[in-house]
């Protein structure tokens, strides 16, 4: 409430938002509102609840959101030491290291299968390596899946975490150390509780990538029902033929995520 | 202050520009443009017979799109620019049915044939292999005219393993198979030729008896609706045939 009133209060001192902001800012708002709208009066609602049921809809739901949930996992876990490192430890090439990482944001998702095939393919790199010492090889399966979806969601989680650590500086780490604590504890105690809006925000940006995940995975990983197939494949695949159905489908994804985020928000984002 | 609102007034003339220019083009031009949609498996055929076209027909520029048949379909429903449309089944043809502009017609056939990478490294010899088990092979997902016809041998043959991956369109499923990421794939005849020495090419049971149709049609919303059909004609033709014929293409 109170900033609520502190914002009225300013916002009359300083006159009226000009219309150069204002004009502009309505445009982008309605770029991105009208066609969510369109989509969700285009629906048709009386087959959504009989999609639902399917059992392709079902293996897909089901295998996005175990994909995304591992993402999100994988990233946190292995995205914030890096994110560490990048922010805090002075090492040769951590500038290079640093654009390697934000690579995959500008890469096209398809190529990033590609990518990821000649690394980690039956005769990838990698992928041959281990295919001639185990046998095993990880196209067609769930685990490619959650690869392809770590690949893309990384570097949203270890941009967003690493922000959040230099932006919370290093005074207090220092503070810590001249306290007695060891790095280790330093990082746990002060640091990651520091870093932990970004570290939040940056899972919820990694598990949103995950969720519309579409190139890199049917690219690496193939499309095949309950085990490869997650809903972005799915609505590609109906769009060939039955657009009604692939609008559905999208619905269906759009109102889980929404649905998931409002949940999450009520619990851990109510911003002060 | 003034300069926001410069920029803003840039941004704005920004978004009319591609608009005026788009208007000028249409009238000053003299040149004449057609827009084929053509299936991924024409691929080869139809940039080589563009290119004929555009030799004999001085002036003139042929644009090609080349995409899953489904997706090609939708689009001249939705209105996209374009003046003929080809696709690799009669399904898909027919729902583009009120975007045509008369009847479509079939020019050219094929087969599924099953490929495997050049070195065979699953030693497969024949289509039985693909139930033993142990082969990875890749095929399209039924939604798409190639795996129809693929889901359809699967039945015929009494396939009892399933593929490890349904790819959206048949240039995927080659792309797995040269790429050896694939023991087999289930690919068009036509595709199997253009790969060359990348793939051994094995016969499938039945495959006669899944023959696919292709149709071309020139579209309502061509402009130029004498030289979209003479295009037609050419694939039609003597010329068209021996081109199609050449790349693996059964006859109509």
């Amino acid at each position: 409430m109170t900033t609520h009133a502190t914002g009225r209060t300013l916002g009359s001192t300083l006159g009226r938002p000009p219309l150069a902001l204002v004009l502009p800012g309505a445009l982008a708002a309605a770029l991105l509102v009208v066609p969510l709208v369109t989509l969700v009066l285009d629906t048709p609602w009386g087959s959504f609840l009989d999609q639902l049921g399917t059992r392709a809809v079902r293996d897909a739901l089901r295998l996005t959101a175990l994909a995304s949930a591992i993402t999100v996992v994988v990233c946190v876990a292995l995205g914030t030491p890096l994110a560490w490192l990048l922010a805090r430890v002075d090492f040769p090439g951590r500038t290079l290291l640093r654009a390697a990482v934000a690579v995959p944001l500008v890469l096209p998702p398809v190529v990033a299968g590609v990518a990821l095939v000649t690394a980690l393919g039956r005769n990838g790199l990698v992928g041959s390596l281990l295919r001639d010492a185990t046998g095993w090889t990880i196209p067609y399966t769930t685990t490619a899946v959650v690869i392809a979806h770590t690949f893309v969601s990384m570097p949203f989680y270890v941009l967003s975490v690493e922000g959040a650590l230099r932006a919370s500086g290093e005074r207090y780490d220092v503070v810590a150390a001249t306290l007695g604590a060891d790095r280790w504890t330093t990082f746990r105690r002060v640091t990651l509780p520091l870093a932990m809006p970004g570290v939040i925000a940056g899972a919820i940006l990694a598990w949103a990538r995950s969720l519309g995940e579409f190139g890199a995975t049917i690219t690496f990983a193939g499309n095949y029902p309950g085990t490869t197939q997650t809903m972005p494949s799915l609505i590609y695949q109906a769009l060939q033929s039955d657009p009604e159905v692939a609008r559905t489908l999208s619905m269906i994804l759009l109102v889980v995520s929404v649905a998931t985020l409002a949940a999450l928000r009520n619990r851990w984002l109510t911003t002060p | 202050m003034r300069v926001p609102v410069k920029i803003a007034t840039l941004a704005a003339l920004s978004l009319l520009l591609p608009l005026a220019a788009c208007g000028g083009d249409d009238e000053s031009s003299q040149d004449r443009t057609i827009t084929v949609l053509a299936a991924a498996s024409l691929t080869g055929t139809f940039t080589d017979l563009a290119d004929r076209f555009e030799r004999d027909h001085p002036g003139v520029t042929v644009k090609l799109a080349f995409d899953s048949s489904a997706t090609l379909a939708q689009q001249a429903v939705d209105g996209a620019p374009a003046d003929v449309l080809a696709t690799a089944d009669t399904a898909t043809m027919d729902s583009a049915e009120p975007a045509l502009d008369g009847d479509p017609e079939v020019f050219a056939t094929n087969t599924m044939v099953l490929v495997t990478p050049a070195d065979n490294p699953a030693g497969i010899s024949g289509f039985d292999d693909l139930d033993r088990g142990d082969v990875t092979y890749v095929a399209c997902v039924d939604t798409a005219p190639c795996g129809k016809v693929a889901a359809a041998l699967f039945a015929d043959n009494d396939l009892t393993t399933h593929p490890a991956s349904l790819e959206v369109d048949v240039k995927a499923v080659l792309a797995k198979v040269t790429s050896d990421e694939a023991d087999a794939g289930f690919v068009y005849a036509t595709d199997a030729v253009a790969a060359g020495g990348d793939v051994e090419t094995l016969e499938i049971p039945h495959a006669a008896d899944e023959i696919t149709p292709y149709p071309i049609a020139t579209l309502a919303q061509s402009e130029d609706g004498a030289l979209a059909q003479e295009f037609v004609d050419l694939v039609t033709g003597t010329t068209g045939q021996q081109v199609l014929a050449d790349a693996g293409f059964g006859k109509p």
